[in-house]
């Protein structure tokens, strides 16, 4: 049976309290780590050894991170201020707001809410707007353009990533991540929707803004895109934002396709985080496999290839569905 | 105040900019500005502003002899630093009817051929940097520092070499040297291959040079486009073919060409060209003689006649072209260069019209630009 943590509370502002102080004690822990796992990671598909600084190089990423927190907070002087201080702000919320929906144990939840995913859909989508807001409060054109790309880039990418999450709600007939996670006792949705889980990870790539979708921060393009103009901790935020997000998306994937904390001898917890540190793995991978697409391409991609192939799938779910 | 820092504005249109691409930036290979005319991401024009570097190579010629000049060269072009610093000798050899010994003259087709690897193998990996692929330029970089191993051997320095004179080079090889240079050769012929499927095959990198950046049939004569870009166009053009300097006439080696003259193009001429010199090396290397590596009787001073000289090599990029003006005495009157970047850079603004912001960094990538080649 599963217990709502949230519901164990008598306050409701001090579960809140607690929830929120547990989420983003988690995610700086674990945007610290996935920056030396990927920076070890790149090192090996690079043969070089990466970061050196103390046991395995993992001193590194505390060092960098007293460098970030002891520089000054800059801001350009026509930039306008208000927009450029919340942009990174706008950028990293949505990920601890939603982080608490994800079943991690069998056990223990958040909170269950019972439609998460429209939630998550929804909410998670105003991370574009801190974006754009960053490129647009910077009055700097390479971070406009970054800014404008990134708009287009992840408007374009939502719609497969809805159209594939759709087959399994209409499989499970719920929108609770807990219930759906339930479903796949026997069997995870990997082996019925197969094509799904593809388009997501693509999409997934793509609204995280990873190589090789990273195009609003092309380096070789943009020199760093929308977060041109930050230093400091705000530029720590949209790095930790990035990584947050990666998590948060292999986590929903994980949720949605790879049965969550199914497995067999393993307590749940240790399955789910297996399930979504091999997907953040994956997506490390090709960050430092592939080349980037340009802009135009990127859109064509999504538009001719992904949105159809979605709706392909979606169509043949419900037949296939009907049909059973 | 300088009106071209000046924030402009185009006074027809609102929808359009100008982005300056540099003087600092990722993608322009050092110090140089290309002033963009943007419409959204599309380039309306480009314009390259040039000069942030400049050193004046033409005129400290005009203020030391020949032989102080020396190490020039080599400054000019840092990636093809050996071939240019035997091709300033190899000028000066012809306007003075110096002997070369044959041993100086196959020590000299190796280094050559060594170093046009070690220039096109950081173009490889910078080129696919510009296109968002990191791993392959250290994959790149860790076969050009094997080169620049086995001529730090001979010549003592890695970059700017100053291996050469007048007659001849400044050391002599040994077998050492051979062994290094054949087993690279053997190693390298298996690491192209590797490149070949990895860059090559790759979809999205064929999505981002095929077709892109095409240089029209007429450029070639309009900005005196040379090399590979040349070669790239359907053009069969090489100096080292053309007007056989040294002894390249005695090698057996093609000049690879392709037809359609885009970004995609220009990679595969400059993959096969390692192949190549791969071919020159090997030959080089069994063919090596014995004898002197410096002509024993080099004039104390160098002076060669009055008259005007021209000597042109085929460097990675393209002709490099020396000019002598010599009034007879040991400083020369003018010595012009030719550089190969210099004409590319021209011909930018007629390439990169109508293209895409990503397409201009790939195409700057791919004709392979050295800065301070421009601004010698």
């Amino acid at each position: 049976m599963k217990t709502d943590i949230i519901q164990l509370f008598e306050n409701p502002y001090l579960a809140l309290g607690v929830t929120i102080a547990v989420i983003m004690a988690y995610l700086s822990v674990n945007a610290i780590m996935l920056i030396w796992l990927e920076r070890k990671l790149s090192a090996r598909i690079q043969r070089r050894i990466g970061p050196q600084r103390g046991p395995f190089g993992l001193m590194q990423q505390i060092f960098d991170m007293g460098k970030l927190l002891s520089k000054e907070l800059l801001t350009p002087e026509h930039a306008n201020k208000l927009l450029y201080v919340i942009a990174p702000i706008l950028v990293f919320a949505p990920v601890v707001a939603l982080s608490s929906l994800f079943p991690i144990t069998s056990t223990y939840i958040f909170h269950d809410f019972n439609i998460a995913i429209v939630l998550i859909l929804a909410i998670s989508g105003i991370n574009v707007i801190g974006i754009f807001l960053a490129g647009w409060g910077s009055n700097n054109k390479y971070a406009l353009l970054g800014a404008v790309r990134s708009v287009a880039q992840n408007i374009s990418y939502e719609i497969p990533l809805i159209l594939s999450v759709i087959p399994i709600v209409m499989i499970t007939r719920t929108m609770s991540l807990y219930d759906i996670t339930l479903a796949q006792e026997t069997y995870p949705f990997i082996l019925v929707q197969p094509i799904a889980l593809i388009i997501f990870i693509i999409s997934a790539t793509a609204e995280t803004n990873r190589a090789p979708f990273d195009i609003p921060e092309a380096e070789s393009e943009l020199v760093a895109g929308f977060h041109t103009e930050y230093s400091g901790m705000r530029f720590g935020l949209f790095f930790f934002a990035e990584y947050s997000n990666m998590i948060f998306a292999c986590a929903l994937a994980t949720v949605l396709f790879l049965g969550g904390w199914h497995g067999p001898f393993l307590p749940d917890a240790v399955w789910f985080f297996i399930k979504v540190y091999a997907l953040i793995v994956l997506m490390m991978w090709f960050r430092w496999t592939f080349p980037r697409l340009r802009f135009d391409q990127l859109m064509k991609f999504a538009w001719v290839v992904l949105v159809p192939l979605s709706l392909i799938n979606l169509l043949i779910t419900t037949l296939v569905l009907k049909i059973v | 105040m300088n009106s071209r820092y000046e924030v402009e504005q185009d006074p027809k249109s609102r929808d359009t900019y100008y982005l300056n691409m540099g003087p600092q930036h990722p993608s322009t290979h050092g110090v140089m500005r290309i002033k963009l005319h943007l419409d959204g991401e599309r380039i309306i024009s480009a314009e390259p502003i040039i000069g942030y570097g400049h050193r004046a190579h033409e005129k400290m010629a005009e203020n030391r002899d020949y032989i102080q000049f020396l190490p020039n060269p080599s400054r000019v072009d840092y990636l093809g630093g050996m071939i240019y610093n035997i091709g300033y000798c190899q000028a000066v050899e012809r306007a003075m009817n110096i002997e070369v010994p044959e041993r100086a003259e196959y020590i000299r087709i190796i280094c050559n051929e060594l170093n046009r690897i070690s220039s096109h193998l950081l173009w490889l990996g910078t080129f696919l940097m510009d296109l968002g692929a990191f791993t392959p330029f250290l994959y790149a970089f860790d076969d050009r520092e094997k080169i620049l191993d086995i001529l730090d051997r001979i010549t003592g320095s890695r970059l700017t070499y100053c291996y050469a004179r007048f007659g001849g080079v400044i050391l002599d090889i040994d077998d050492v040297f051979l062994d290094n240079v054949s087993n690279f050769c053997t190693y390298f012929v298996e690491r192209l291959k590797e490149y070949e499927k990895l860059v090559i095959g790759n979809v999205i990198f064929r999505e981002r040079t095929i077709g892109v950046g095409i240089f029209a049939p007429d450029l070639a004569q309009k900005y005196a486009i040379t090399g590979p870009c040349l070669r790239a166009m359907g053009h069969v053009h090489d100096v080292r073919k053309d007007e056989p300097y040294g002894i390249y006439d005695r090698f057996d080696f093609d000049v690879p060409t392709q037809t359609e003259g885009d970004c995609f193009a220009r990679t595969l001429v400059r993959v096969e060209e390692m192949r190549q010199s791969i071919r020159i090396i090997e030959q080089a290397v069994s063919d090596m003689p014995d004898g002197l590596f410096l002509a024993a009787r080099v004039p104390k001073r160098i002076r060669p006649p009055e008259g005007d000289y021209y000597f042109c090599v085929e460097s990675p990029r393209g002709n490099f072209g020396m000019y002598i003006a010599s009034d007879g005495s040991d400083i020369p009157f003018r010595l012009k260069l030719r550089t190969p970047s210099f004409s590319h850079i021209s011909a930018m603004p007629a390439v990169m019209a109508g293209t895409m912001l990503a397409d201009a960094v790939a195409i700057l990538g791919s004709i392979d630009i050295v800065v301070p080649e421009i601004d010698r």
